[in-house]
């Protein structure tokens, strides 16, 4: 992998109170690949993911310590401004869940947080990223009515082309097909795939064959330790620690 | 055997008999708010027949010697000291049930929490008083002169200060719920595109959470039209129509409280107190089915 990293997390320790989460987690994620965080439940993917843009810190009673470099600067720095670290990263949850106002409105939220108030230019970029997501022609006719009415799988690509709507870098995640259909799901991991030549993209899933189908590169946590991480191939047919094979197999879950 | 097949005929007997008695104390309590609207219009006639229903609402003579009963001077009394108060604590509150919801650690939260619902807890005499040695002298030296005007200290201005603090409790506890049942995802969407928390508040949260914000303020408003004891001592009880907020006024409830029991010799008085009470009933009934109104059609246009 001659490939740049994007974000390089570096003796990452989390804490909630007396628990240990993350354990001394030392890890890259390269650029404009997928890279998917597998493991089983309660493992830590999730704060992981959300260390990366750290929606962590309002978590009650949360310690964190060690580095994430993201382009060469420390996030974690307590100089560190959040809501430019936030922008740079758009994040998918495992339910979609659009703000309460219009279609319309949900991808011009944070254009319009960011200081463009421009009507002309926040109807290009609603139709742009909409298209990104690839929403644009289902919902053209009715960007005035409330997010609530559009289908589950559908409320989900517009969390895509909100994020994608403040020009970030990289796409974060967390088990975003989850609560979807297959049919849904399976548009949604397309979208990753045309938007990956543009974007890091890491997702956390619990589903094996999802990383198998996407993954460029992953990482295995267990427990709240980083058991391995490499190029997805290598990872699944020539995995080096007897707990990845393991898990691959299914016996660990 | 024989046993086995009485119980369950007992149990279903039970069962019958707790759904029919709940059910007719169900209909009592409905049929209580009824009652007293028929029972007071009863007692009301003999007034309502002495001279005309909008002379009655709209008259601002109040002269029971002469059997001249204009309750305008209490209507617009129970309404001003009500709206003052409203203008003084849904701000105050708003910004408190927002701090404490987003803001402020866990440990704050459910340290302030049960102080502010003590606060629903203490007995309106005791904010009488308090309104009278605080309050009143508060705005007779200091608020009245700084306007030029002069005022007794006894005023709309002193039963909305009162008024708004005990519907603090109130309004406060009802919007922390609301707030606090708006999914943390929520929060997280708007967080994660850059916004700050004080955006994310205004454009998100308080949106999500108007409908459940305005049943709060609806909640506040209906306990504050019939609060009586606190406000009957410092709002100054003048039967005149109030120009300004530093005027003395004559809420309706106020009214009621002072004279049920005492000028009964003067005809017509206690049918008139009757229809005060009347008036009053409906006022709150007639906010309420409004706020309703409104409230179903904030929600709509909110999902």
């Amino acid at each position: 992998m001659e490939n740049r990293a994007h974000i390089r997390v570096e003796g990452l320790n989390v804490h909630f109170g007396s628990e240990h989460v993350l354990k001394d987690i030392s890890l890259s994620i390269p650029d404009r690949k997928i890279t998917a965080i597998i493991g089983p439940s309660g493992c830590g993917k999730t704060t992981l993911l959300r260390s990366f843009n750290r929606l962590i810190d309002s978590s009650e009673g949360v310690r964190v310590s060690g580095r994430v470099m993201v382009d060469d600067e420390n996030i974690l720095d307590a100089r560190a401004e959040v809501t430019h670290i936030r922008r740079k990263m758009g994040l998918l949850l495992q339910r979609p869940y659009p703000l309460p106002m219009s279609i319309y409105d949900n991808v011009a939220y944070g254009p319009r947080i960011h200081g463009i108030r421009d009507r002309r230019r926040l109807d290009e970029i609603v139709e742009r990223f909409l298209s990104k997501a690839s929403l644009w022609d289902e919902v053209r006719q009715r960007l005035s009515q409330p997010a609530s009415v559009l289908s589950l799988g559908q409320q989900q690509r517009l969390c895509l082309a909100r994020g994608l709507a403040v020009e970030p870098e990289i796409i974060l995640g967390d088990e975003p097909t989850s609560a979807l259909d297959p049919q849904s799901s399976q548009r949604i991991e397309q979208t990753f795939t045309e938007l990956k030549s543009d974007y890091t993209i890491v997702i956390v899933t619990h589903i094996l064959r999802q990383a198998r189908r996407l993954a460029d590169h992953v990482i295995f946590l267990y427990l709240g330790e980083l058991i391995e991480q490499g190029p997805a191939w290598d990872f699944f047919n020539n995995p080096k620690q007897p707990m990845t094979r393991e898990y691959i197999k299914g016996l660990i879950s | 055997m024989k046993r086995l097949k009485l119980f369950p005929i007992s149990r279903r007997a039970k069962d019958l008999l707790a759904g029919k008695l709940m059910l007719l104390l169900t209909i009592l309590a409905a049929l209580l708010v009824l009652l007293m609207v028929a029972g007071l219009y009863l007692k009301s006639r003999p007034v309502l027949a002495s001279q005309p229903l909008a002379e009655l609402l709209f008259s601002t003579k109040w002269r029971p010697f002469r059997g001249q009963f204009g309750f305008f001077p209490f209507i617009m009394g129970t309404l001003w000291v009500t709206g003052v108060a409203v203008l003084i604590a849904v701000p105050l509150c708003l910004l408190t049930a927002i701090y404490l919801s987003e803001y402020a650690p866990a440990r704050v939260r459910e340290w302030v929490k049960p102080l502010i619902d003590i606060l629903a807890g203490i007995p309106s005499v005791v904010f009488g008083v308090w309104g009278m040695l605080v309050v009143v002298p508060f705005i007779k030296d200091s608020v009245a002169p700084f306007f030029k005007v002069f005022s007794t200290g006894y005023s709309i201005l002193a039963g909305g200060i009162v008024l708004a603090i005990m519907i603090f409790p109130v309004i406060i506890h009802v919007a922390l719920e609301v707030f606090r049942a708006v999914p943390q995802e929520v929060r997280e969407a708007s967080l994660a595109v850059g916004a700050t928390r004080w955006q994310t508040v205004k454009h998100v949260v308080l949106r999500k959470a108007l409908p459940g914000v305005a049943a709060a303020i609806v909640l506040g408003i209906a306990r504050a039209f019939g609060e009586t004891m606190a406000v009957l001592m410092v709002v100054g009880n003048v039967a005149k129509v109030p120009g300004n907020v530093l005027d003395p006024a004559y809420p309706l409830p106020a009214l009621i409280a002072n004279n049920y029991g005492e000028m009964l010799s003067i005809p017509l008085y206690d049918s008139a107190l009757m229809l005060a009470a009347l008036i009053l009933l409906l006022v709150i009934l007639l906010f309420n089915l409004l706020s309703r109104a409104v409230l179903a059609r904030v929600e709509r246009s909110i999902r």
